[in-house]
């Protein structure tokens, strides 16, 4: 034990741990230098970081570092960078009013990109990636708009969008006339009946076309219009088309009628900025259906 | 011995070993972690941030529980690209009151730090019951059954009681009303909404899943997601004073 540290491996010349196995010995083979000399120099490294880059906490605050570095002064020049690379036209984007970006084709094609883009991240988990809706949500490709198809009408609901809680925002909604009381059961079948009607849709056996037309004109007409071609200033939807919302078979017409609806859009003013907006008002224009 | 052979006490002597280890992790954790525990820099100062309510706290719980935090991240980073496609960057202040907080490692899906008011009650009805209906590709799981199972508003008062241990300032008034808040948010007709929203700055009272009743899991979890990231008001956020 005393002495086996000075152990000699007598075939490679090399000093021995003093371990041994069966006649084995381990070699104490130390660490190349130049790895060594690595490995400290990584240490000395370090310490040029604490200078330059924040890293000690102090009493009241910390080192800020020579440098002066911090990530979110960094991330303010990285986008004021990007403003920078999106360039003059995106100014002129945020200046120009929507008729204008309309008629000037360099404006028309940024604002379209912008507002793919934008689309994408936002309005597509509801809107669908190609803006063709789903149950509850519209269709942006189609020309029947809920709250109009003009381009400021557009940007209005995007602005502020549609019983969003936002002070300026679309309001209107499909009333419950079956869970309010205000229709019974079976009158409740028979509007549904009439509104297939209107669109050239199959009605059932036994329905009264007179007491369906009663029944529309005496609880629908005030928002949906006469003959029900709809109004966008409330939101109401045309019913003689063939575009539905939430479906056109009895059963979701009837659920409709007794249930109600109010589609919620959030308004996105405050959330994206206002050229964003623009952008957005003139991709889903153009997305089809813009009126 | 030579300067180079030295590191051989560490490895000859485990004693020597074992209080050179406890020593390093000792400063590392005094030096790194204790300050941030008094530096008045580590939190912002901002307007607008409240303790959860009981509702959104039980639906913090069922996002906890069913394991949101493995998918999403609650963290905007201070990157360009983050900051464009979710919004401001994420501030220690907004969830100061997150016990434990759920900033996330892992992307399966968007990050869900600013997805408060995003989306509407219904879209997120539908897309929490069966998230195909309404995102083809998506890969999440379904959670039909948050709109059938009841929260419990008898067990949130102890909740908040606990997180009090922990830091989060509830008042008595809170604590004692944990019940009724939790109703009254899920339910605009009731009596209580309006001493409810005294009680806690800017919180919403909608009946979230659109049904009737008392509220469930449903109403909880999107009561906590439509509140995420809503707090600050980025307007009057002080950019130059927070810089770190």
């Amino acid at each position: 034990m005393t002495d086996h540290h000075s152990d000699i491996d007598p075939v490679s010349g090399r000093s021995t741990t003093g371990h041994e196995w069966d006649g084995i010995k381990e070699l104490n083979t130390p660490l190349p230098r130049w790895w060594v000399i690595t490995f400290y120099l990584t240490i000395v490294w370090a310490i040029g970081y604490w200078i330059v880059y924040p890293a000690w906490p102090l009493i009241s605050s910390n080192t800020t570092g020579l440098f002066g570095y911090s990530t979110r002064a960094d991330v303010a020049v990285e986008l004021a960078n990007l403003e920078k690379i999106r360039g003059a036209k995106m100014v002129a984007l945020g200046a120009a009013s929507l008729a204008d970006i309309e008629k000037d084709p360099a404006l028309l094609a940024l604002a379209r990109a912008k507002g793919k883009t934008v689309f994408g991240d936002n309005c597509a988990p509801c809107h669908g990636s190609g803006g063709a809706g789903a149950k509850g949500y519209p269709n942006l490709n189609d020309d029947d708009w809920l709250w109009g198809g003009s381009l400021d009408q557009i940007m209005q609901t995007i602005q502020f969008g549609a019983r969003s809680g936002h002070a300026k925002t679309h309001e209107g909604q499909m009333l419950a006339f079956g869970k309010d009381g205000v229709l019974k059961p079976d009158e409740i079948v028979t509007a549904a009946n009439y509104v297939r009607a209107l669109s050239g849709l199959p009605t059932r056996k036994g329905y009264d076309a007179a007491k369906g037309e009663k029944i529309f004109a005496e609880n629908c007409v005030a928002c949906h219009g006469d003959g029900g071609k709809g109004n966008p200033e409330m939101g109401a939807p045309n019913l003689t088309d063939k575009i539905w919302l939430y479906g056109s078979d009895e059963a979701t017409l009837i659920e409709t009628i007794s249930q109600g609806r109010a589609g919620v859009m959030p308004a996105w003013e405050g959330r994206l900025d206002p050229a964003t907006i623009k952008a957005m008002a003139v991709y889903v224009h153009s997305l089809g259906g813009g009126k | 011995m030579s300067f180079w052979t030295r590191h051989q006490i560490f490895e000859k002597n485990s004693i020597i070993l074992i209080v050179g280890i406890l020593l390093v992790i000792a400063i590392g954790g005094l030096v790194e972690i204790t300050p941030l525990f008094y530096l008045k820099s580590t939190i912002e100062a901002v307007d607008g941030i409240r303790p959860y309510t009981p509702l959104e706290l039980a639906g913090r719980n069922v996002y906890i529980r069913e394991g949101c935090y493995l998918c999403h991240s609650q963290m905007i980073r201070p990157l360009r690209d983050e900051v464009e496609r979710y919004g401001h960057f994420s501030l220690a202040a907004e969830s100061m009151y997150d016990h434990p907080f759920q900033w996330g490692s892992k992307r399966t899906g968007p990050d869900l730090a600013r997805v408060g008011a995003k989306y509407s009650d219904d879209w997120h009805v539908t897309h929490l019951t069966n998230p195909r209906a309404i995102v083809p590709q998506s890969v999440m799981p379904g959670y039909p059954f948050l709109s059938k199972t009841e929260v419990d508003p008898d067990t949130i008062a102890d909740h908040m009681r606990t997180l009090r241990i922990v830091g989060t300032p509830y008042t008595d008034d809170q604590i004692a009303n944990a019940s009724a808040d939790m109703k009254a948010q899920a339910d605009p007709d009731n009596a209580g909404s309006d001493a409810f929203t005294k009680r806690y700055a800017k919180a919403v009272v909608r009946n979230f899943d659109g049904k009737a009743g008392t509220p469930t899991e449903m109403d909880a979890l999107i009561a906590y997601l439509q509140m995420l990231g809503t707090l600050v008001d980025f307007k009057i956020y002080n950019e130059k004073a927070n810089l770190r």
